[in-house]
């Protein structure tokens, strides 16, 4: 691994650097890094902002990150960007909005394309994240796509997710019954130097109060991003939330729950890869045709493919 | 597990270093370089040297492509070039384009930039220069 992961334990940016891009390609080496990193992750708190294209998240994210330099604590930061699914090329633009950060040795930028991963992030976040973590950053605040209202998959991933909203956006909060809200543990207001932030923020609250009985109640908060307004507040909300996961057990139950989906999904990339190899292309072509042309149901199919993995 | 073919990517860093403030040039390549298959990333106008290096030093970029318009290139370019290299950076490929006197180019030629791009010039030109000189 030629020093790397030394350069890296002793707190090398480029090592950094050079790491992320090993576990991200998912190479030999990245599993290698990963395997010896892992063990020293899951000590920063990582968040989550998610939110509509163009609600302010890459500027939030900055902003609150500059709230924790202010608080003395350092910050690692992941932003998602969608990949083309035509040329898998991608423009990562979330930088644009963090420039104040680039020069602070407390904080580590990093942009990511989805390459072809649903709900908002990478096939590699969680990889990524831990990597960070194991860095030594206090903080981890990931940033994802943002291209609409299926993208749950960030609470997987951060202990801490925040939900932005914008005033005067209307359809909003109708939208909002699609299950978003469920996986927010702090809701934002933000752009609230826009006509509409106080009605917003009610009409969030009311929403809130039809949440189970029993159930922890998000806090909801204005925000102006692009002042740094309300990051105080903001910081403070996200802190309670890590109190409020250790001190209810919540934070044992939501990492099992994590671990298990995390395991199983890669068990599911594993066994997809091994019946693709165990399967030549024409026996796919031949089971493939016979589905579409109806002389067989697909979960047979899928059985039979399923069957070569003990031929 | 064998890796998916696309997984290693060309990581591009798109900057715009100095004081003007047009960067219709810069997004044009920058989109191509993305319809060619590339990861760029796209920084913003008035970028300094520091920033650009650490920008390309956080990204682990392969490349980084910068796009001048206001005639500072020879005074900014050669402080790009050591900040990067304080950083460990000056394996990158380099590219520039913009506007760019001919009678600069051996100056830029020596400090690492081999392919200068100037208005008018091909974009599909630039992508094949990126995928042809990259190491990966
Ligand atoms: N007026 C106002 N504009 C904001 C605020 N926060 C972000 N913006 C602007 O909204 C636009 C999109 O912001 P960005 O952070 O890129 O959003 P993202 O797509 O969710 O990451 C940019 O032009 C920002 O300057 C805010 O609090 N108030
Ligand atoms: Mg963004």
């Amino acid at each position: 691994m030629d020093g790397l992961i030394e350069r890296f334990l002793q707190g090398d940016r480029r090592a950094l650097a050079r790491v992320i891009s090993r576990v991200e390609n998912e190479t030999a080496e990245g599993r290698e890094f990963l395997r010896a990193l892992f063990p020293r992750s899951g000590r920063a708190h990582t968040i989550g902002v998610t939110g509509g294209a163009g609600s302010g998240k890459s500027t939030l994210t900055g902003a609150l990150a500059a709230e924790y330099r202010r608080r003395g604590h350092t910050v690692g930061i992941v932003a998602v960007d969608p990949s083309s699914p035509f040329t898998q090329g991608a423009i990562l633009g979330d930088r644009i909005r963090m420039q104040d950060l680039t020069l602070d040795p407390g904080v580590y930028v990093r942009s990511m394309a989805s390459r072809g991963a649903l709900g908002g992030l990478a096939p590699t976040i969680d990889d990524v994240v831990a990597v960070m973590d194991a860095y030594g950053f206090d903080f981890v605040i990931i940033e994802t796509v943002g291209a609409g209202q299926d993208e749950v998959e960030v609470a997987g991933t951060a202990l801490t997710t925040v939900l932005v909203n914008n005033p005067g956006t209307g359809d909003d909060i109708q939208a909002m019954k699609a299950g978003i809200l469920e996986i927010a543990d702090v809701l934002v207001v933000n752009k609230a130097d826009h006509p509409g932030a106080d009605v917003l923020v009610s009409q969030l609250q009311a929403l809130l109060t039809l949440s189970p009985a029993g159930s922890r109640r998000p806090p909801v908060l204005k925000t102006i991003a692009t002042k740094g307004e309300g990051f105080g507040a903001l910081a403070d909300a996200i802190a309670d939330h890590r109190t409020y996961l250790e001190s209810s057990g919540e934070m044992e139950r939501q990492r099992a729950i994590d671990a298990r989906h995390q395991v199983l999904s890669i068990a599911r990339s594993i066994l997809l890869e091994r019946i693709r190899q165990a399967t030549p292309e024409a026996e796919l072509d031949d089971l493939v045709g016979q589905v579409a042309a109806r002389h067989l149901d697909p979960h047979s199919a899928a059985e039979a493919l399923a069957a070569r993995l003990h031929a | 597990m064998t890796p998916s073919p696309t997984a290693t990517k060309i990581r591009v860093l798109i900057a715009k270093p100095g004081l003007d403030g047009h960067d219709r040039g810069a997004k044009v390549v920058a989109r191509a370089l993305r319809d060619g298959g590339c990861e760029v990333i796209y920084t913003g106008i008035r970028q300094t040297p520091e920033m650009i290096a650490e920008a390309a030093l956080q990204e682990d970029v392969d490349v980084v492509g910068l796009s001048i318009l206001s005639g500072a290139h020879l005074e900014l370019f050669p402080r790009i070039v050591d900040e990067l290299k304080k950083r460990g950076r000056d394996d990158v490929l380099l590219f520039c384009g913009g506007i760019i006197p001919e009678e600069d180019t051996p100056a830029l030629e020596k400090l690492g930039f081999q392919a200068i791009f100037r208005p008018g010039a091909n974009t599909q030109d630039i992508v094949k220069y990126v995928f042809d000189h990259v190491t990966k």
